[in-house]
């Protein structure tokens, strides 16, 4: 008989096992309901709510939601676990672990001293007992600071990605969406490109595109190109200029041999990076990419929930050291986060979960034209995002991705953050752009003159 | 205040000539102007409004009368536009009228066209007659047989395989709507997949993507798609083996 049961009234609810408990545990979402893991109605879900608050955290050490056996990441998580800095909330409960987060004797230091102890599926159960407020609150208390040529993530400061896709990849018209964005103050966190092709050829053309404004105008940031690791792998070793590695990644096994990776892979590719030693203040040198769904859309959630398996998969990203986590959150599409109430809560799912596992995490603001949302539910969960402390968000010409054909943050979103909550970019790149008449002392935006510098770069 | 905004627009303005991204679009205080913030919203209307338009059937019908081959009408398992966008799975499967319909037409043929809504009824509404009326005249001319056309409201790419199959069809050929981008909410995609049946998945299938008067024109796609269809046959498969050798077709 299983020891996941509780009875209201005259129901007896009862979960099989904790899998099971943490899928019907989930604030609804519309994933949840495809895979066939969410509770039948309102009360179950309260009653697997109730219920999973009662759980040790310990218990999460002994049953994991996929085998040991059958999967590196449940391996890496049971191996990599430490169990000294576990051993201060080693006693609690779930529901007592989440009291003990919102506690005022919980601060940063606190916080940043338990994460190697945490397993994603705590952290996971423990997001599922709290509302959207308590992630917040939670979340704002930690920080995550990461270093390559500039430092992201500290307090009061908030950073962009800079994207400057294009369809064809041509290069004039992404030197023009970088020398626009550069101008509204974005790419403090990296200038980001996803490459319509993985063509090495191409990729290394817009490497070498990027490298050479960065160096036109000593720019203290890094740049990316998010093509395929094997890609970026090739490239480091023909000697192209990689500053961050880039990889999608997912939280089971399965789903990562979907995306043609395994943590050996990764782990070849860190080293190989971290190698070039390209960094100035701090080698942070890895970038990730993640979003609820995924391992179910590769028929590999094992009966997982969607929000469990996306922790998972920071467990991952942990073991790299990245510079960058990035949740992209709407792109997936209505199948499995349907509208702005459900995008906004599993972004702000996302950013605590991965702020608790001690990574610096930004989220991809954005949705798909078949999905119930607009730039309003945008606008929302880009100050919640705020106010939560995210450490960086994408900045986009007009929101507009003419590449990838959805909607997500403009580089004016950005400054509306930053001038509502008097966020300031990275401290670096703050400098910078002062020193290029971007902004002033105080960080207002100054009117760009005919003559700019970086307006003369497309000639 | 005017004046302010358009000095900040005019020396990025040049920039505007090297990208259809929404660059030098000027800022009042930090925030994008009014223009700008309802061109953006204006495009995103028609997108939602692409997402939710519906098949146009007897218009079509009446339009595919040229083609002198019989018109289908067929629905997938899925109710309504809310369950069609959350249960992708349903809309890759005939219902149970649909599957009893087919039973009448089993008869062995080489190429079933299959017309969907999929994610914009528009982009169906709009391109589906223009685009047929090149490519079929080229598959006739190549002695292909059709089986008849099916139209078929709130399909996904894969109901294609339910619908060849139980037509007894070589060749399946789905055009349907594609996703709405904020700058085109009429894309049609064609999908083909050589020896339909249930169950395939996206890599036994070929696409031609965004056919539309603004994108890949009717011509240009019917040549396309001529061209990787006879090579199905030729070769007997479709999808990625297929992906390798099409060199010969540029975008």
């Amino acid at each position: 008989m299983t020891k996941y049961r509780h009875t209201i009234r005259h129901t007896t609810y009862k979960f099989q096992d904790l899998k099971t408990l943490l899928g019907m545990a989930s604030p609804y979402r519309s994933g949840d309901e495809l895979a066939g893991v969410c509770a039948g109605s309102y009360e179950e879900r309260v009653a697997a709510q109730i219920t999973l608050a009662d759980v040790p955290l310990k218990t999460f050490l002994n049953e994991v939601v996929i085998p040991y056996e059958e999967d590196e990441i449940t391996r890496l998580i049971i191996d990599s676990h430490d169990a000294v800095s576990f051993n201060q909330i080693s006693h609690l409960t779930v529901g007592e672990f989440r009291d003990w987060l919102l506690s005022d004797e919980t601060d940063t230091e606190t916080l940043t001293a338990i994460a190697p102890g945490l397993t994603p599926e705590m952290v996971a159960a423990v997001s599922k007992l709290m509302r959207n407020q308590d992630l917040i609150a939670v979340a704002k208390k930690c920080e995550v600071v990461t270093r390559f040529r500039n430092t992201i993530g500290l307090k009061g400061h908030f950073s962009t990605r800079l994207q400057p896709n294009h369809p064809t990849d041509d290069p004039k018209g992404v030197a023009a969406s970088i020398i626009d964005g550069l101008l509204y103050g974005s790419g403090d966190a990296t200038i980001g490109i996803n490459p319509a092709t993985d063509s090495p050829a191409a990729v290394s053309s817009l490497l070498r595109l990027m490298d050479n404004i960065r160096h036109q105008f000593n720019i203290p940031t890094q740049t990316c190109v998010l093509s395929h690791i094997t890609t970026t792998l090739q490239l480091i070793n023909e000697g192209a200029p990689v500053d961050l590695c880039f990889q999608s990644i997912a939280g089971t096994q399965k789903a990562n041999t979907s995306f043609g990776i395994n943590l050996n892979l990764i782990e070849e590719a860190y080293l190989a990076t971290l190698s070039l030693n390209r960094g100035t203040v701090g080698n942070n040198v890895m970038y990730f990419e993640t979003g609820q769904g995924s391992a179910l859309s590769a028929n590999a959630n094992f009966g997982v929930d969607q929000q469990t398996c996306e922790v998972r998969a920071y467990a991952v990203a942990r073991k790299f050291k990245p510079l960058l986590v990035n949740t992209v959150v709407g792109f997936i599409g209505p199948e499995y986060l349907y509208d702005g109430k459900q995008i906004i809560r599993a972004a702000l799912e996302d950013h605590f979960c991965g702020k608790l596992l001690g990574l610096p995490m930004g989220c991809d603001v954005c949705y798909t034209n078949h999905a119930e949302a607009d730039q309003d539910d945008m606008d929302n969960l880009l100050t919640l995002l705020g106010v939560a402390g995210c450490n960086f968000i994408m900045g986009i010409p007009g929101a507009d991705d003419i590449m990838l054909n959805y909607q997500s943050t403009s580089f004016h979103d950005a400054l509306y953050l930053r001038k509502v909550l008097g966020l300031r970019p990275a401290p670096e790149f703050e400098q910078w752009q002062i020193k290029q008449g971007i902004i002033d002392e105080k960080g207002n935006m100054i009117s760009i003159d005919p003559t700019h510098g970086l307006l003369g770069a497309m000639v | 205040m005017k004046r302010n905004i358009s000095q900040e627009i005019e020396p990025l303005k040049a920039l505007q000539e090297f990208t259809s991204a929404r660059i030098a679009i000027g800022r009042v205080g930090t925030s994008i102007p009014l223009k700008q913030s309802l061109d953006f919203k204006l495009a995103h209307a028609h997108a939602r409004d692409a997402v939710y338009s519906e098949l146009d059937s007897e218009h079509l019908t009446a339009a595919f009368k040229q083609f002198d081959l019989p018109v289908l009408h067929l629905h997938s398992q899925v109710t309504a536009r809310r369950q069609y966008l959350q249960r992708p799975d349903m809309g890759r499967k005939l219902n149970e009228a649909s599957l009893t319909l087919l039973e009448d037409y089993f008869v062995y043929t080489d190429i079933a066209i299959i017309i969907a809504d999929g994610l914009s009824a528009t982009a169906v509404n709009e391109n589906t007659t223009g685009l047929l009326k090149e490519l079929i005249p080229l598959l006739s001319a190549s002695g292909f047989k059709f089986a008849p056309i099916s139209l078929v409201e709130q399909g996904r790419v894969a109901i294609g395989d339910d619908i060849g199959y139980n037509l007894n069809a070589k060749l399946s050929l789905v055009l349907i709507g594609e996703r709405p981008g904020l700058s085109s909410a009429d894309s049609l995609g064609a999908y083909l997949t050589y020896n339909p049946k249930p169950g395939l998945t996206d890599e036994t299938r070929n696409c031609v993507s965004n056919i539309r008067p603004k994108g890949l024109t009717y011509k240009k796609a019917a040549k396309k798609i001529f061209y990787l269809i006879s090579e199905a046959f030729k070769r007997k498969l479709s999808g990625v083996d297929l992906k390798d050798n099409d060199g010969l077709i540029e975008s």
